[in-house]
C-alpha cells in the first residue's frame, strides 16, 4: 500500500505539476490539486500503464481522490 | 507530407475513402483501410498502397458497434505503432421520402453516420492523448449545411457530424488533437452513379463550378486538413461542393 502510494503520487506530481506536500489520500483531483476532468482522465490512463492494468470506465468514474487511486490499485493488485 | 504518420480511415474499400486513403498513403502515411463488408474491394486499395511503395493494411470493422472500434483501433495500433489521425468517412444511405421512412432506415442511417463518428473518435483519442498529437477529419456532407428532400435521416446525421466536430474539438484541443470536418457536395461514386440523367442535370445547374466533383477533389481537402499547414485550425468545416452552398 505504501509503495502503490508512492508510485501514484510520483505520477500525480509530475502529470499535475502539484507540490508532493498536497498529494495526500484525502487530496481530491479536481478541488485540491486543481486537475480538470481530461487531466483525470489522463492520470487514470497513466497509472494503468504504471501498473499494468485496466481500469473500467465505471471505475474510473468513482476515483475522485489519490485515496480512491491507490485504493483501487491495491484492491486489484 | 505525412511520412511516418498512421492513419485509418473508415470506409475506405470505395468511393470518397478509397481516394482518401490513397492520397494519405501518397504523402506517405501509413493507412489502415477499414471495411464493413466489401473485402476484396479493401484488399485492391491495401494492393494499390503497397505497389506504390507505400505501407497499408486492411481493418473489418462495423463502425456502428463499440466493440468492434476498439478491436480495430487496437489492431492498427499493434500493427503500425501509433495512431495519428482518423478519417471518419464510413456512410451509408437509405433515402426515403418522409412520409415514408421506416424507423429502422432513420436508425441504421443514424448509428453508422452519426454513433459510428462518435463510437470510432472516442476509440482513438486515448491513443492521440497519450501522443499528445492527433488530427480527427470528419466526413460530413454538404447537405448537413443545406438539407435535401427524401434524406432526413442522412441529413440528421451529417449536420449531427458538423456539430459533434466542434465539440469534439473543443474538448481535444488542449490535447493537441485537432477535429475538423469537409462537406463535400455531389462526387461521382457508387451513391451518385444510381442516379438519372435527369437528376444529374439538375443537380450541375446548381454548382457554380459546373461539373461534379472527384474522391480526388474531397482526398486532397482531407490531405491538407492531416498536415502540417492546417495546424492553426480546429473545429472547421470546409465544403468541397463546387460553390453550391456558401
Amino acid at each position: 500500500m505504501a509503495e502503490t502510494f508512492d508510485r501514484v503520487k510520483q505520477i500525480i506530481v509530475d502529470r499535475l505539476d502539484v507540490d508532493e506536500s498536497k498529494v495526500v489520500m484525502e487530496a481530491s483531483f479536481k478541488e485540491d490539486l486543481e486537475a480538470d476532468s481530461l487531466d483525470v482522465v489522463e492520470l487514470v490512463m497513466e497509472l494503468e500503464d504504471e501498473f499494468d492494468m485496466e481500469i473500467s470506465d465505471e471505475e474510473a468514474e468513482k476515483i475522485n481522490t489519490v485515496g480512491d487511486a491507490v485504493n483501487y490499485i491495491s484492491s486489484q493488485s | 507530407m505525412l511520412n511516418e504518420q498512421v492513419a485509418l480511415v473508415t470506409g475506405a474499400s470505395r468511393g470518397i475513402g478509397r481516394a482518401i486513403a490513397l492520397e494519405l498513403a501518397r504523402q506517405g502515411a501509413k493507412v489502415a483501410v477499414n471495411y464493413a463488408g466489401s473485402e476484396d474491394k479493401a484488399e485492391a486499395v491495401v494492393q494499390e498502397i503497397i505497389a506504390g511503395g507505400g505501407s497499408a493494411m486492411k481493418i473489418q470493422a462495423d463502425v456502428a458497434s463499440e466493440e468492434d472500434v476498439k478491436q480495430m483501433v487496437k489492431a492498427v495500433v499493434d500493427e503500425f505503432g501509433r495512431l495519428d489521425i482518423l478519417v471518419n468517412n464510413a456512410g451509408i444511405t437509405k433515402d426515403n421520402l418522409l412520409m415514408r421512412m421506416k424507423e429502422e432506415e432513420f436508425d441504421s442511417v443514424i448509428n453508422t453516420n452519426l454513433k459510428g463518428v462518435f463510437l470510432c473518435t472516442k476509440g482513438v483519442t486515448r491513443q492521440m492523448m497519450k501522443q499528445k498529437y492527433g488530427r480527427i477529419i470528419n466526413v460530413a456532407s454538404i447537405v448537413g449545411v443545406s438539407g435535401n428532400p427524401g434524406q432526413a435521416n442522412y441529413v440528421a446525421a451529417k449536420a449531427g457530424v458538423i456539430g459533434m466536430t466542434k465539440s469534439n474539438a473543443k474538448e481535444l484541443a488542449a490535447r493537441n488533437i485537432q477535429v475538423n470536418a469537409v462537406a463535400p457536395g455531389y462526387i461521382t461514386t457508387d451513391m451518385t452513379d444510381a442516379l438519372t440523367e435527369e437528376q444529374r442535370e439538375q443537380m450541375l445547374a446548381l454548382i457554380p463550378l459546373k461539373r461534379l466533383g472527384e474522391g480526388e477533389d474531397v482526398a486532397r481537402v482531407v490531405r491538407f486538413l492531416a498536415s502540417e499547414d492546417a495546424a492553426y485550425m480546429t473545429g472547421q468545416t470546409l465544403h468541397v461542393d463546387g460553390g453550391m452552398v456558401m
